[in-house]
């Protein structure tokens, strides 16, 4: 196991050193003036040549490539001080450095994205597993269809709807707002509720239909026919024998569902105004904020590979042959 | 975000398999009139009602979309004629630049009601919104597949160095966060076209938008095309053709493209409600298209900045999105189940 793990990391380094020269060489691609979008409105030639020589912009772009992966490992010092590591730079907008912000809104998507997932797995996995067990009574119909059903909506038109009944026409709830857990452990839960039950609802509906589809495919296996034939009890073979089977494909889903959850996030915070790192990436890439873009692109890529280790040490509990592989 | 696995039939269509799987083996059994795999398809497809009703519904998407300007001469509106400023409409909007009258303004002249602070009409805006979407996602999804099924092809059927350089370029760019990266690229890659100081025309944001998603498209399909065509290529009838001297174009072409039709066709009809839901996903977050091109994804923007005070406005968009989705999800399931009736069982 420890094997498999040092291998996924050594793969998630690499993985992540190509995500960041592949981003790092792609922007600085663009035929546009660094220098310029970091100036602003009312910019003078000895303005730029100024800013040229203190984001480094001077020197060729390989040098100005080691220096930001350097900067991500031991810091670097710009002309409003020093960035301490992992440096991924300085905003052009705000002056602010790009790990500071994106630190700063990351508590919020953390929050949406882990509770989220925890509340989806749980629903949508029992729900899913509920039809399966009922296969073909009115439970296994109904919970079909609205899974069919609210796995079509979108967050963008459910979050509306939901705000409208429970926020501005009955009152019962405050409008969705982020409290750190740290603080408030209470106020967190509540102020989030409304857009975990949003956001979960979508990918609830997924996995239920996903987890019910798995599960009969697996009760026609041979192996869980023997089992049943020769007597065993039904609850028995159904959590023993398929629900180990259909682990496996649905862990596998869940790891290329990650950046769609993270998606999910980002939209999540557009429907319900909450500032997340989602919100960070928009607003830097609408205003060319171009070290903000590429600090949150990497960052949301390393969450996702985090998440993915994660996922595959899962993957590789389940199923003995991922990590004998 | 649909794949082949978490798909399930509805118990009729399964019921109506079996009864068509038993009727076909039966006739072959006694009289051996043959049938093509496309007739055998088309027979269990007509008799699955969920998936003629939803292939109805998609098709009559499509040709809302492709007749729009039609509809809109017909009913005599344009999306971006703001209506309050033309005679005869000026009380449409009220002193707050709420539509008067019921339901967002629902009339006999307005039928989806007017948009709120503008004033535009809501019917022809979605009409056109979809107009857009749609030819978008079809461009896109017929790039990403063309792309995929060349890649999984050349890895799967050359093998060796190829197919490993390949696999892992297929496995880098699944490993990117793709909607961060469509924010993150689509300014970089519109600045590739236009300098800053100008205006993007629309025509550029689509080809940026087409560009980015093309880009992080088409894995699933490559991986797809690559694992079947990687099973075929070791069966008996393409070690004939080969032993019978056939060039590797034509095996290519004649022995094993048209054995993945299949899982290409399906996997296409999931992709392409997936590429709208993209397309909508960028213009909600304000970087896909911006005023006044009309489109679906920002028609919920609008909606959700005015919720408050005018719920209809949603409404009409929403529901359009939902029906639109839900029936290419339930047709995607019953082409899966028509081509291959073990599925769902």
């Amino acid at each position: 196991m420890l094997q498999f793990l040092i291998r996924r990391l050594t793969g998630a380094v690499v993985i992540m050193f190509l995500i960041g020269a592949f981003t790092f060489f792609l922007f600085y691609t663009i035929p546009q003036d660094f220098a310029e979008l970091a100036c602003g409105k009312n910019c003078t030639p000895e303005n730029i040549a100024v800013i040229r020589e203190n984001l480094g912009l001077d020197k060729p772009i390989t040098a100005q490539f080691w220096e930001f992966m350097g900067g991500i490992l031991t810091g670097r010092d710009f002309a409003t001080g020093h960035c301490a590591a992992p440096c991924l730079g300085q905003s052009f907008d705000t002056r602010e450095f790009v790990w500071d912000s994106i630190i700063d809104r990351f508590p919020l998507t953390l929050s949406l994205t882990v509770g989220g997932l925890v509340i989806f797995l749980i629903l949508g996995l029992g729900s899913g597993l509920l039809a399966a067990w009922k296969r073909g009574t009115v439970i296994d119909k109904a919970v079909s269809g609205a899974s069919m059903v609210l796995s079509s909506f979108q967050i963008y038109f459910l979050g509306p709807i939901v705000l409208g009944i429970f926020v501005y026409s009955t009152g019962w709830m405050e409008n969705p707002k982020y409290y750190p857990i740290t603080e408030d452990p209470a106020a967190w839960v509540v102020g989030l509720l409304i857009p975990w039950a949003v956001m979960a609802t979508i990918f609830t509906a997924q996995y239920t239909r996903m987890a019910r589809s798995t599960m009969i495919e697996q009760l026609q296996e041979e192996h869980v026919r023997t089992a049943r034939a020769k007597g065993m009890k039904k609850s028995y073979v159904f959590f023993r024998y398929a629900w180990r089977g259909s682990l496996t494909p649905i862990v596998t889903i869940l790891g290329m569902d990650l950046s769609g959850l993270l998606a999910g996030a980002v939209v999540t915070e557009f429907t319900f105004d909450l500032p997340g790192i989602g919100r960070l990436a928009v607003d830097s890439s609408l205003t060319k904020d171009l070290p903000l873009t590429m600090g949150v692109m990497l960052f949301g890529a390393f969450f996702i590979l985090i998440l993915n280790i994660i996922v595959d040490l899962a993957y590789a509990y389940i199923d003995p042959r991922v990590r004998l592989a | 975000m649909t794949s082949p696995i978490e798909t399930e039939a509805t118990d009729a269509s399964v019921a109506l398999d079996k009864e068509t799987a038993t009727k076909n083996d039966a006739a072959e059994g006694t009289s051996h009139t043959g049938r093509s795999p496309g007739q055998l398809m088309w027979a269990r497809f007509k008799r699955d009602r969920v998936g003629m009703i939803s292939a109805g519904i998609v098709i009559f998407y499509f040709a809302v979309s492709a007749l729009a300007p039609v509809i809109s001469k017909l009913y005599g509106k344009d999306p971006y004629t703001l209506y309050p400023s033309e005679p005869g409409h000026e009380y449409i909007l009220d002193d707050f630049a709420m539509p008067v009258g019921t339901f967002g303004g629902v009339s006999g002249e307005f039928w989806f009601g007017v948009e709120p602070n503008l004033g535009r009409d809501v019917f022809t805006m979605l009409l056109y919104g979809m107009r857009t979407s749609l030819y978008m996602a079809l461009v896109i999804t017929t790039l990403m597949v063309i792309t995929g099924v060349l890649i999984g092809m050349v890895g799967g059927y050359f093998g060796g160095r190829a197919d490993y350089w390949l696999g892992r370029i297929t496995d880098f760019f699944l490993a990117f966060p793709s909607q961060l990266f469509f924010i993150a690229f689509m300014p970089v890659v519109t600045a590739l076209f236009v300098s800053p100081r100008d205006e993007t025309p629309t025509y550029l944001r689509a080809v940026a938008i087409i560009l980015v998603m093309w880009f992080l498209g088409w894995m699933g399909m490559a991986r797809l095309v690559r694992s079947s065509v990687l099973s075929l290529r070791e069966r008996e009838f393409v070690e004939a053709a080969k032993v019978s001297g056939a060039s590797r174009w034509r095996i290519v072409r004649k022995e094993i493209l048209p054995n993945i039709v299949t899982p290409i066709l399906v996997q296409g009809t999931y992709m392409l409600p997936g590429s709208i839901l993209t397309i909508a996903f960028l213009s909600y977050v304000g970087v896909g298209f911006v005023e006044p091109t009309p489109d679906w994804g920002r028609m919920f923007a609008i909606g959700s900045d005015i919720y408050e005070q005018n719920p209809a406005f949603m409404f009409f968009p929403g529901v359009a999105m939902v029906v639109f989705v839900l029936a290419f999800n339930l047709l995607g399931d019953s082409v899966r189940d028509a081509f291959d009736p073990k599925t769902g069982r």
